[in-house]
């Protein structure tokens, strides 16, 4: 096969489909170590690195999603799967670097200025990078100058801010504001989420969208990828 | 028999308090600042929000202790200063609550997650607790309140710690929050959480900050049915969810008549200790007040 290639799930033999759904089912458990031996093993056998990352660990990690979605799963479960994903794509990455294979979207996310909570963050952030997403994490107590930086360094297509003080949404418009005045606006969807947040706040502010929860956040951050991939092709 | 367990020996609801972190914000808390410093730095204003509860008719106070630990505090780099400023939280709350009104050691989460799922130990998470538990009541708390908890382990290393610093010299109460579809973030349910905090011997259990009253009240439910007879229930919730107004301003869309609602709700599910969250105000806890007869 050539190394790129991605074979349909459907057209593989029996073999690999159980192989990477093992790893799937692994990967739902959290059992990093096992991830990891399932992504080697289907490397040896001569698999490209795109096709062990998207029906190994992408295919679980929607799994993993849609249960937290849904409230089968909580952050707890995520974690330890987003961290096995994590140790799997340390096997994968550089070989996806030699590959040249593309990247989904590129999120740049922080938490405003002023907070400091991140746990939040941190599980969009790794939700994100399971689905296929490059993530620039710009950290805790981000302000405009350095999320405005970040989004135009790295021609970002979405944008996600967090917030867990009432005090420090107000911030999210800051941003939104200066995203205008820069001619950035158009150029990245604005997702925001934090506790306080509701529906209603993130329309307010004139944001994209507002992320219940980690599922929620990649759920939107694909469908705007497949909005802007359609409007590029169009 | 302490201050605060008086409190439900000679009434059928204690009335709490309302929020001390979005009251600082009006007294020009800035955005991010740390409000424990203001135990040292601007004590009377702290004094001021206490106040404006006790007149409005609150028999518990509470300790702007909430980021007291050394881990939120570290990220102000005040870590060196958990002890001075939880005193001073204390002496404050104290000063102003008198003899009358109990003073509750508010004691939030550390903010970050316990090994494995993060790096904090359980260890070092009791430590840290153990300080702040034992300057609060160094300064004269008559209870302490775990407060806004997710995870049963964190619940674990407080009240450990607790009890390592103060033995049984104050009682110890635990609300934790169930914000997530019925659930904490961390997937505790009501139930979970009642039974595994009882198995730890504490009495005094309930629900705190979320959604809104709506939310806490499926949670006390859960908790109401399940609860043992010598188990006293707590319910502070927020003032509903905050709105962003035109200006930049973040009101709470709960008002004082959606709360004195909330209340009388919570007393008919047999809840004992009633008091507020985030977003409420002095205002919030004087209808709380009269609607429950206690005005």
């Amino acid at each position: 096969m050539s190394e790129n290639e991605v074979v349909p799930f459907d057209e593989l033999p029996e073999e690999l489909q159980t192989l990477y759904e093992d790893m799937q089912d692994d990967l739902y458990d959290g059992l990093a170590d096992k991830v990891v031996e399932g992504t080697r093993r289907a490397l040896e056998m001569g698999r490209s690195p795109r096709e062990v990352l998207a029906h190994g660990l992408v295919a679980g990690m929607d799994i993993v999603g849609e249960d937290f979605g849904a409230g089968r799963l909580f952050v707890p479960e995520v974690l330890m799967a987003a961290k096995a994903m994590k140790a799997a794509m340390e096997v994968l990455r550089p070989l996806l670097v030699e590959t040249g294979a593309p990247k989904i979207g590129t999120f740049v996310i922080g938490t405003v200025k002023g907070d400091i909570h991140d746990i939040g963050k941190n599980l969009v952030g790794m939700m994100l990078e399971g689905a296929g997403f490059e993530v620039i994490d710009l950290g805790i107590n981000t302000d405009a100058d350095k999320f405005v930086a970040a989004v135009r360094e790295h021609n970002a297509d979405l944008l996600g801010m967090s917030a867990l003080l009432t005090t420090t949404m107000p911030y999210m418009k800051v941003v939104i504001d200066r995203l205008i005045e820069e001619n950035l606006r158009d150029q990245v969807k604005v997702l925001v989420g934090g506790a306080p947040l509701s529906e209603a706040f993130a329309e307010e502010i004139g944001a994209d969208a507002y992320c219940r929860d980690a599922a929620v956040a990649v759920e939107v951050a694909k469908k705007f990828m497949a909005i802007k991939r359609g409007q590029q092709a169009a | 028999m302490n201050r605060f367990e008086r409190l439900f020996a000679e009434h059928e609801v204690v009335l709490g308090d309302g929020a001390m972190g979005t009251m600082l914000q009006r007294l020009g808390l800035t955005t991010g600042g740390a409000p424990e410093l203001w135990n040292v730095e601007a004590p009377d204003k702290v004094k001021q929000v206490h106040q404006g509860y006790v007149d409005a008719g609150s028999m518990i106070i509470t300790t702007n202790s909430f980021g007291g630990t050394r881990f939120r505090l570290a990220l102000h780099n005040l870590e060196d200063r958990v002890a001075e400023l939880n005193r001073a939280a204390a002496r404050i709350a104290r000063e102003v609550a008198g003899d009358q009104v109990a003073v509750a050691g508010s004691m939030g989460p550390t903010g970050e997650l316990l090994f494995p799922l993060g790096t904090l130990n359980f260890d070092d998470a009791k430590a840290g607790f153990a300080e702040q538990a034992a300057a609060l009541v160094e300064g004269g708390v008559d209870f302490l309140l775990i407060e806004t908890m997710s995870a049963l382990e964190e619940v674990q290393a407080a009240i450990e710690g607790a009890r390592e610093a103060v033995g049984d010299a104050v009682p110890i109460a635990v609300t934790m929050t169930f914000d997530t579809r019925g659930h904490t973030m961390m997937g505790v349910s009501p139930a979970q959480a009642l039974e595994a905090i009882y198995g730890w011997d504490i009495r005094y259990i309930g629900s705190n900050c979320g959604n809104g009253p709506a939310e806490i009240e499926d949670a006390i439910r859960q908790m109401a049915e399940k609860k043992p007879e010598d188990v006293i229930l707590i319910a502070q919730s927020n003032a509903g969810i905050p709105r962003w107004k035109k200006g930049g301003e973040i009101v709470y869309d709960g008002t004082p008549e959606v709360m004195a609602e909330y209340a009388l709700r919570m007393k008919e599910l047999g809840v004992r200790y009633i008091g507020a969250c985030c977003g409420s105000t002095p205002d919030h806890i004087r209808a709380m007040a009269e609607a429950l007869g206690l005005r």
